[in-house]
C-alpha cells in the first residue's frame, strides 16, 4: 500500500490542469454557441426564439450527469467513436451554452428599450443596433454574472469524473484507491478546487459591487 | 444511422424508475426542509450573531460555494468514516445535500435580510422587541418573500445536482438508470426517459413553488 506523499500530491496537482482546461474549453466554445443563441432568443421570429428557449429549458431542467451519458452514448449511436476529451468537451459546451445563453439574454434585455428605439430612429439595421448600441452596454452588465458562472462551470467539471474522465476529482479517487487515505486526499482535492474558484468568486463580487456604484443605466443588481 | 430505438424494454421496467424517482423527490424534499433550517439559523448568526460565529458562517458558506458537490459528497461518504462517522449511501447523500443547500440558501436569505429597510428594524427596536423577535416577527417574512424565486431556482439546481449521488450508489433515479442500462444495454433509451423524468420533477417543483408563493406571499396582500 502506498502512503500519501509528495508524488501522490503532484499527481493530483497535475490533474488540476485538466479541470482548468476543460472549464476553459467549455467556456470558450459555449460562449461562441451562445452568441448565436442569445440573438435567436431576442429575435422577432417566434420559431427561432422558441427553439432557443426550449434548448435552454431542456439543459437547465435535466441533470448534467444525464446529459453526459446522453452525449456519450448518443454520439456512438451515430457511429461516432469519439475519445473522452471530445465527447466531454461537447457535453460541457452544450451545458455552458444553455446557462450563458440565459444570462446574456437577460443582460441584453436589461438595456433600456429607448436605446433600441433611438438607434432605430437613426436608421440603423437590426445588427447595427446590436453591434453599435446594445451590445457595448450589455457586455458591461454581463461581466459579473458571467464570472460567477465560471465558478459553477469549474465545479461542474467534477461530474465528468463519474464517466471516467481524468481530472481533479478522478485523480483524487485514483489516489484514494491507491493509498486508502480519503481523509487526506479529498480535503486536498476540495482545497485545490477552492484555489481555482475562490479568486473568481471574489472577482465576481467585486465587479458586482462596482456595478452598483455610479451606474448610469440603473440596471445593476 | 441504422440504430433501432427500443423504448419497450425501458417501459417494461418503468416501475423501478418510478421508485428511483420517488427517492430522488424524497431526498430533495428532506434536503429542502433541513437545508432551510440550517440557512435560517446561519443567516441569523451571519447578520446578528457574535463576531466569531459570523466568521464561522462565512467560512462554511465560502467553503461549500467554492467546491464541487461531488467532492463534498465524497468527503461525507468516504472521508468521514476514517474519523468514525459512518453513513449509509442514502444518508450520506442527504447529509451532503443539506450541507450544500444550507450554504447557498444561507447566502440567499442573508441577501433577503439585508433588503429589508432599516426603518422597519428600528421600529421593532422602538417597540422594545428583542433581537431575535425582530428577526422572527419583522424581518423574516419580507426577507424570504424577496428572495423566494432565487431559493426556488437554487433548489432546482440541488435537485438536478443530486443525480451525482449515484456515484456512491444511493438508490435514486440515476443509480436505477445505471443498473437498468447495464442489464438492458439500451443506454440511450434509458437516459432519454430518465432525462424526461427529471425534467418533469423539476417542472413539478417549480409549479409547487409558484403555488406556495401565491398562497403565502401574494394572495390578499396587494398592498
Amino acid at each position: 500500500m502506498r502512503t500519501f506523499g509528495a508524488n501522490e500530491f503532484l499527481f493530483i496537482l497535475t490533474a488540476m490542469q485538466w479541470t482548468a482546461l476543460l472549464s476553459l474549453l467549455a467556456f470558450a466554445f459555449g460562449g461562441l454557441v451562445v452568441l448565436a443563441i442569445a440573438m435567436l432568443r431576442i429575435s422577432k421570429r417566434p420559431p427561432l426564439r422558441l427553439s432557443a428557449a426550449g434548448y435552454i429549458q431542456l439543459f437547465q431542467g435535466t441533470p448534467l450527469l444525464i446529459q453526459l451519458f446522453l452525449v456519450y452514448y448518443g454520439l456512438s449511436l451515430f457511429g461516432l467513436r469519439l475519445d473522452a476529451w471530445t465527447s466531454v468537451t461537447i457535453a460541457y459546451t452544450a451545458y455552458a451554452a444553455a446557462f450563458l445563453g440565459d444570462i446574456w439574454r437577460g443582460c441584453i434585455q436589461a438595456v433600456p428599450r429607448e436605446q433600441w428605439e433611438a438607434s432605430r430612429a437613426l436608421a440603423l439595421s437590426y445588427f447595427q443596433q446590436l453591434r453599435l448600441v446594445i451590445l457595448p452596454q450589455a457586455v458591461r452588465i454581463a461581466i459579473p454574472p458571467t464570472v460567477g458562472f465560471m465558478v459553477s462551470l469549474v465545479k461542474a467539471t467534477a461530474v465528468a469524473s463519474i464517466i471516467g474522465f481524468v481530472e481533479l476529482t478522478r485523480a483524487g479517487q485514483l489516489m484514494t484507491n491507491a493509498t486508502f487515505q480519503p481523509m487526506i486526499v479529498y480535503p486536498i482535492v476540495a482545497g485545490l478546487y477552492f484555489t481555482l474558484c475562490w479568486p473568481l468568486s471574489v472577482w465576481a463580487q467585486r465587479l458586482e459591487k462596482g456595478m452598483r456604484v455610479g451606474n448610469a443605466l440603473g440596471t445593476g443588481t | 444511422m441504422t440504430y433501432v430505438f427500443q423504448f419497450g424494454i425501458v417501459f417494461d421496467r418503468f416501475g423501478e424508475l418510478l421508485e428511483g424517482a420517488w427517492l430522488t423527490v424524497q431526498l430533495a424534499a428532506m434536503a429542502l426542509a433541513l437545508g432551510m433550517a440550517v440557512a435560517l439559523t446561519c443567516a441569523y448568526l451571519r447578520t446578528a450573531g457574535p463576531k466569531p460565529l459570523r466568521m464561522l458562517v462565512v467560512a462554511y458558506v465560502e467553503a461549500v460555494r467554492n467546491t464541487p458537490f461531488l467532492v463534498q459528497l465524497y468527503i461525507v461518504f468516504f472521508s468521514l468514516p476514517q474519523l468514525g462517522v459512518r453513513f449509509e449511501a442514502n444518508q450520506a447523500a442527504l447529509v451532503a445535500m443539506v450541507v450544500n443547500f444550507g450554504a447557498y440558501a444561507t447566502e440567499i436569505v442573508r441577501a433577503g435580510i439585508q433588503s429589508v429597510p432599516v426603518g422597519q428594524i428600528e421600529v421593532g427596536r422602538a417597540l422594545g422587541l428583542k433581537r431575535f423577535q425582530i428577526y422572527r416577527l419583522i424581518v423574516l417574512f419580507p426577507a424570504i418573500k424577496a428572495v423566494f424565486p432565487a431559493l426556488a431556482s437554487q433548489f432546482v439546481l440541488l435537485l438536478l445536482g443530486s443525480s451525482v449521488v449515484a456515484a456512491i450508489s444511493a438508490k435514486e433515479l440515476t443509480a436505477i438508470a445505471n443498473t437498468l442500462q447495464s442489464t438492458t444495454f439500451r443506454a440511450f433509451e434509458v437516459y432519454i426517459v430518465v432525462a424526461a423524468m427529471y425534467l418533469a420533477i423539476a417542472v413539478g417543483f417549480r409549479a409547487f413553488f409558484a403555488a406556495v408563493y401565491w398562497f403565502v406571499f401574494a394572495r390578499g396582500r396587494e398592498r
